[in-house]
């Protein structure tokens, strides 16, 4: 099942410029897409028109070869799972809970939680190895258990494709490895995956395609390689960098000191 | 912990013996007995006309304005809301000040007038919420209520303060809401009126637990935002209207059975709803037993025995649960 945007445009009541202007992307199984950019280039925006949140100004967002627009939500959460930027928990509930949320498209408003649900709602925990943490309540998980509690509530869902909005920020090192390693396993078990980041050596890692935006924009489409370069980085971002190259072969970008010279 | 939650069910048959039992006249068991099964007994025309009918409209109000608050709390995703925040009780309220000020001498008019009220208090506020065009957005739903309530409470104090001191009492009493009026006709009308209303919310169980999460992950899980927040705050707010028209403002129930109940049995809110609905009901036909036996032959409004009797019991459900 492939998620696309076609010429995707946004603009905001009273925002002169677009949000989003012509904005194209694939997201297939099997693939890891990143999608990364300063702030305001547009990624949420991006990520919510994809999903139908946003009205497009212009363009479509096209899942299985129909309109996103055309989609019932309870349809389209039966196979796009989806991490969202932000959460912020009311009324506390256990992390069992919480994960067998994503049953509910499945089940509807009526049917009871059966066999199946159970199952699938377990072997989401397994998957993000907070099996453990079941009977917590979610206000008593750190920001790394959070995460991994809320990317098993979209595997619950038993989604074709998992689109993740900054899934990484604030976790430590050692999560954001686990969170990535985890969403490359996803992905090469035939999920089709989209997270929006800002670590960009996270992404020269993970990704098989990076789109790097900017004023809404799309500014290059391609292997890390192609997009972390040095001249694109600092014209973006509007800061100097250095691009080095790890042993395998992928680029890893270096942010300079004022003043600093890169090397070579 | 659900052991203690099945224990507070066994309220609800608790709760009808002594809302039967309660009253100016002391009747012995047997009598409510003899009067429940003989038409004829001597006792059948206190249980039968003015007991019975009286618990069972305390019953159903207590469980829908319960249902309503749990409902309202994660609509707007605020633990402190509960039936009245959303501007009905100003508007119920000047509805009825104004009906007792004019006194027409017709019997329904207070609880009509108080009706009319919060209709129109709800339609107000509904319009105000709806933001471009289509999205009713809870934030502004909540400002709306309280400025709406504000108004129609300013409004009512003006009335008040220029009508005589009986009819101020009158309707001071009115507000602080109470089931001596309570007949079978009343509740016959509002059990025909609140099943709808009470059935939509019991089946949106699913929904209120996703849009409990926020309107953006409740959309990702696969919820019909706009058609569910729609369809949640006409129920509760139609439901809310019609018990402020059968026995006034009864506070508190609304607010602490849904709390109660979270944290003694279960957030999720399919089998919570349910639960609350009993729990709530037995917990206002036992504060509707209280207010009349207390004082009597008098009688206290029962919004202030809920609030006297549940504050003390809700403190110590807090202090339990947070230390």
């Amino acid at each position: 099942m492939i998620l696309a945007a076609r010429d995707l445009s946004v603009r905001y009541p009273g925002v002169a410029r677009r949000v989003l202007d012509s904005v194209s992307l694939r997201v297939e199984p099997g693939r890891l897409v990143v999608v990364t950019g300063p702030n305001g280039s547009g990624k949420t925006t991006l990520v919510n028109a994809l999903l139908g949140l946003v009205v497009p100004d212009g363009g479509s967002a096209v899942l299985d070869g129909k309109p996103v627009s055309g989609w019932r939500r309870g349809s389209l959460a039966k196979v796009v799972g989806v991490v969202a930027q932000r959460e912020e928990v009311v009324f506390p509930i256990t992390v069992w809970q919480t994960v067998m949320l994503g049953r509910y498209a499945h089940l509807g408003p009526l049917a009871p939680i059966g066999f199946h649900d159970r199952e699938a709602t377990l072997r989401a925990l397994r998957r993000c190895d907070i099996e453990p943490l079941a009977e917590r309540r979610v206000d008593t998980l750190s920001g790394g258990e959070w995460q991994r509690v809320r990317l098993a509530r979209a595997l619950a869902q038993q989604p074709r494709i998992l689109v993740l909005d900054e899934p990484t920020a604030s976790l430590d090192v050692r999560h954001e490895m686990e969170l990535f390693e985890l969403i490359r396993t996803l992905v090469a078990d035939g999920l089709a995956g989209l997270v929006v980041t800002h670590e960009l050596n996270l992404a020269a890692r993970f990704a098989d395609r990076i789109v790097l935006l900017n004023e809404g924009k799309v500014v290059v489409d391609g292997a890390p390689a192609e997009v972390l370069r040095r001249e694109i980085l600092t014209e973006v971002f509007g800061w100097p960098v250095a691009v080095t190259t790890w042993w395998d072969g992928s680029p890893q970008v270096v942010p300079l000191r004022a003043g600093e010279a890169a090397p070579g | 912990m659900r052991r203690a939650a099945l224990g507070l069910l066994l309220l609800v048959p608790l709760s009808l013996v002594v809302g039967l039992w309660a009253g100016p006249v002391t009747l012995s068991p047997l009598d409510i007995w003899d009067g429940l099964v003989h038409p004829y007994s001597d006792s059948a025309a206190i249980v039968r006309d003015l007991r019975l009918p009286r618990v069972l409209l305390a019953f159903l109000v207590g469980g829908s304005l319960s249902v309503v608050g749990a409902s309202l709390q994660a609509l707007l995703r605020n633990p402190l809301a509960d039936p009245y925040l959303l501007g009905l009780s100003g508007g119920a309220g000047l509805g009825a000040v104004v009906a007792i000020a004019i006194n027409p001498g017709w019997p329904w008019a207070v609880p009509a007038a108080a009706f009319a009220g919060a209709a129109g208090a709800i339609a107000l506020v509904y319009r105000l919420s709806v933001v471009s065009g289509r999205r009713l957005d809870p934030r502004v739903l909540l400002l709306a209520g309280v400025v709406v309530g504000s108004f129609a409470g300013a409004i009512m104090t003006t009335v008040a303060s220029l009508s005589e001191a009986a009819e101020l009492k009158r309707a001071f009493l009115w507000l602080l809401g109470g089931f001596g009026a309570a007949s079978w006709s009343a509740l016959v009308v509002f059990a025909a009126y609140a099943a709808v209303p009470l059935v939509v919310l019991l089946l949106s169980g699913r929904a209120l637990d996703l849009l409990a999460l926020g309107e953006e992950s409740a959309k990702h899980l696969g919820a019909e935002v706009e058609r569910n927040k729609r369809i949640v705050y006409i129920a509760t707010s139609l439901l809310t209207a019609a018990s402020v028209a059968v026995c006034g403002m009864v506070g508190f129930v609304g607010l602490v059975v849904p709390h109660a109940v979270r944290r003694l049995w279960t957030p999720m809110h399919r089998e919570l709803l349910p639960v609350v609905f009993f729990l709530g009901g037995a917990f206002l036909v036992l504060a509707d037993g209280l207010a009349r036996t207390i004082v009597r032959p008098l009688e206290l409004p029962v919004g202030a025995v809920t609030a006297i009797v549940g504050v003390p019991l809700f403190a110590m459900l807090l202090r339990r649960n947070y230390t």
